[in-house]
């Protein structure tokens, strides 16, 4: 039989039943659209995640208080118990280091912010000149907190774009005095909208000098400290240099926990590339199921077709031919469900992408290909007993066969 | 006879599992028929004529003895070469017509020369043919839910004949026919006949049969009675 016309009588055979057909291609599709929408959530968030780390500034190292078992980020670290205070002088002792081209201290708190009978809860962060360039941050109106004595601080304040906006609307927000907490300040300049940092939305902040935060949220340690190496090949050793410098100034002791942001980056891209991965192999597990179900409509089909099939050998079909036009019905129907799946899945990813537009929900190519792989690897493969089964037919048998 | 039958058996058996019991379909059948010959198989239900026939067709294997056809010994052919003779040398009309439902009159007649891999401009010429030889060209793109019995009879002939084979067997084919279609589609037959065509028609129908110009009776899977051979003597 030419190749056409066994195509055609595939096409034919399979558009002779359409409910079967379309229930078939539709299970198929479920599959396929299951694995490429999955996937595009789970790569989708491991990209989301991946950026927002990559726009906190590169050659980040971060030194927590306490000792963590794991280089990579632990949720432990948030909640620390330290003996040793990690001290402003802590910091200042860091800058000794060549390796390191600029660090701040970190103090943070949540307190209130009020202005001309305006009150705001906001988040508080303390630190010094340099953590605008280390969090790589701009600024809008003014300028940032200036160089001056970590140990002191002058009572100056920068707020993020949307505290400005709330609390001054179309007033201009510099040289206005606020009280925080239970201090006045005054704004000496607004930062850039952007978007979310890890944790703290830079436009919700208010940063004041560290000394100043220290006495606010009565408390001696740092927070964290923020490093900002030479350069990228400079980084392994300005963990070194950092570690070292704070072990001699704590008694010898190491009970601070030094992260670099590609160790916390690859923590994270690793565990959703993983995750990416179980999604995958869930929604193929649907795949697998369609097959078991193209075996059962094909099984139908030749019980259905049992007359048929008698009169084909009646008219000089090898068994050959019979079980090639039934295993090309059957890949038919998966290569059709397969395509719509295709589409159904993109439509859906980008439907996620319209609808949250800061998420990257992109399908990743090997996890599509996969699909359709399997999608078509078992389609064929749950109709070769079908096909077989038809093949074996008796022909005097079948023929009697309404 | 100067020439050597067309179709030969030799000591055919048949015999089939029931169950535990064996059902003698056939038994230690000797027959030979020539080209071109008009034979009717006749007998009551369980005499064996159906097996004969699907037999003769290359559908069905003995269990025992010699089938040659054209001088060949087809009883140890592969499938695979069975369903070429069957391709090339035999046409089927059956009682029942087994037109596939989905396709139409014109696709049902091409549909062997489909199995034999034709290209499609030699099919569509001997469809186009047949079509005309047996008044369905206003019926080509009709399914066989539109088509009334003697046409769908005329459709499987057309298809039976469409490879131009050498022996058209016929399992009842007026059996769901009223008279007068019957006997329009008898007349088909024999014109096929006439045209060197050997035709073998199994019939329970006497009239049907006294038609023919060789009779064969089946009783009990043996032939009872060949009147040919009473011809002879």
């Amino acid at each position: 039989m030419r190749t056409p016309d066994l195509i055609r009588f595939a096409r034919d055979a399979a558009t002779g039943n359409l409910l079967r057909t379309a229930l078939l291609v539709l299970s198929v599709a479920i599959g396929v659209a299951a694995v490429v929408v999955l996937t595009a959530l789970g790569d989708g968030a491991r990209r989301y995640v991946v950026n927002e780390f990559s726009s906190l500034g590169s050659n980040l190292i971060i030194v927590l208080p306490g000792r963590s078992e794991t280089g990579g980020f632990n949720p432990a670290n948030a909640i620390t118990s330290t003996p040793r205070d990690l001290t402003i002088n802590d910091a200042q002792a860091l800058l000794r280091a060549t390796a390191i081209r600029r660090l701040a201290p970190l103090v943070v708190g949540t307190s209130e912010i009020s202005v001309d009978g305006k009150l705001r809860e906001v988040m508080v962060a303390g630190s010094t000149t340099q953590f605008i360039q280390v969090r790589s941050l701009a600024i809008a109106q003014g300028r940032f907190l200036p160089d001056e004595d970590w140990e002191r601080g002058s009572a100056e304040a920068v707020i993020g774009a949307k505290i400005r906006d709330e609390l001054f609307g179309p007033e201009p927000a510099l040289g206005k005095l606020v009280r925080i907490g239970d201090r006045r300040f005054r704004i000496v300049g607004v930062l850039k909208s952007s978007g979310q940092g890890l944790g703290m939305n830079s436009d919700e902040l208010v940063i004041v000098p560290v000394a100043l935060a220290q006495a606010m949220f009565n408390t001696n340690t740092l927070f964290r400290i923020l490093i900002e190496a030479r350069n990228r090949e400079a980084i392994p050793a300005a963990k070194a240099q950092a570690e070292e410098i704070l072990k001699l100034r704590h008694d010898g002791e190491l009970d601070v926990t030094v992260i670099t942001q590609d160790a916390v980056l690859a923590t994270f891209d690793r565990l959703l590339g993983v995750l990416t991965l179980g999604v995958a192999g869930i929604a193929a597990i649907s795949l697998a199921v369609a097959g078991i179900l193209v075996m059962n409509v094909m099984l139908v089909s030749v019980a259905q077709r049992t007359a048929e099939i008698g009169l084909l050998k009646a008219l000089g079909a090898t068994g050959n031919t019979i079980r090639l036009t039934f295993l090309v019905e059957a890949t038919m129907l998966s290569l059709a469900g397969a395509v719509v799946g295709f589409v159904l899945g993109h439509a859906g990813a980008a439907l996620i992408r319209y609808l949250y537009p800061t998420f990257p929900a992109y399908p990743p190519a090997w996890a599509v290909l996969a699909g359709l792989a399997t999608a078509l690897a078992s389609g064929i493969l749950f109709g070769v007993a079908p096909a077989r089964r038809a093949a074996a037919l008796d022909p005097v048998q079948a023929l009697a066969k309404r | 006879m100067t020439s050597p039958p067309q179709i030969e058996l030799r000591g055919v058996e048949r015999v089939f599992q029931l169950g535990d019991s064996e059902v003698h379909a056939l038994r230690r059948l000797d027959m030979s028929i020539a080209a071109g010959e008009y034979v009717a198989v006749m007998g009551p239900s369980g005499s064996g004529k159906s097996t004969l026939l699907n037999l003769i067709g290359l559908l069905d294997r003995p269990n025992a003895g010699l089938y040659l056809l054209e001088g060949r010994d087809v009883t140890t052919l592969t499938p695979d070469e069975q369903a070429r003779v069957r391709s090339e040398r035999i046409g089927f009309v059956f009682q029942s017509f087994h037109l596939v439902p989905r396709l139409t009159a014109a696709e049902n007649i091409a549909l062997p020369l489909i199995l034999a891999g034709m290209a499609p401009r030699e099919r569509a010429e001997r469809v186009a043919r047949a079509l005309a030889d047996y008044g369905l060209e206003t019926r080509a793109g009709h399914r066989p839910d539109q088509l009334s019995g003697g046409q769908r009879q005329r459709v499987a002939i057309a298809r039976a004949t469409v490879m131009q084979p050498a022996v058209i067997l016929a399992d009842e084919p007026t059996g769901n026919l009223d008279r007068a279609t019957g006997e329009e589609v008898i007349r088909l037959l024999e014109q096929l006949n006439a045209s060197g065509v050997t035709l073998i028609i199994v019939t329970h129908d006497p009239g049907l049969g006294s038609r023919s110009r060789r009779q064969l009776l089946m009783e009990d899977g043996a032939l009872r009675h060949d009147s040919a051979l009473v011809n002879m003597t």
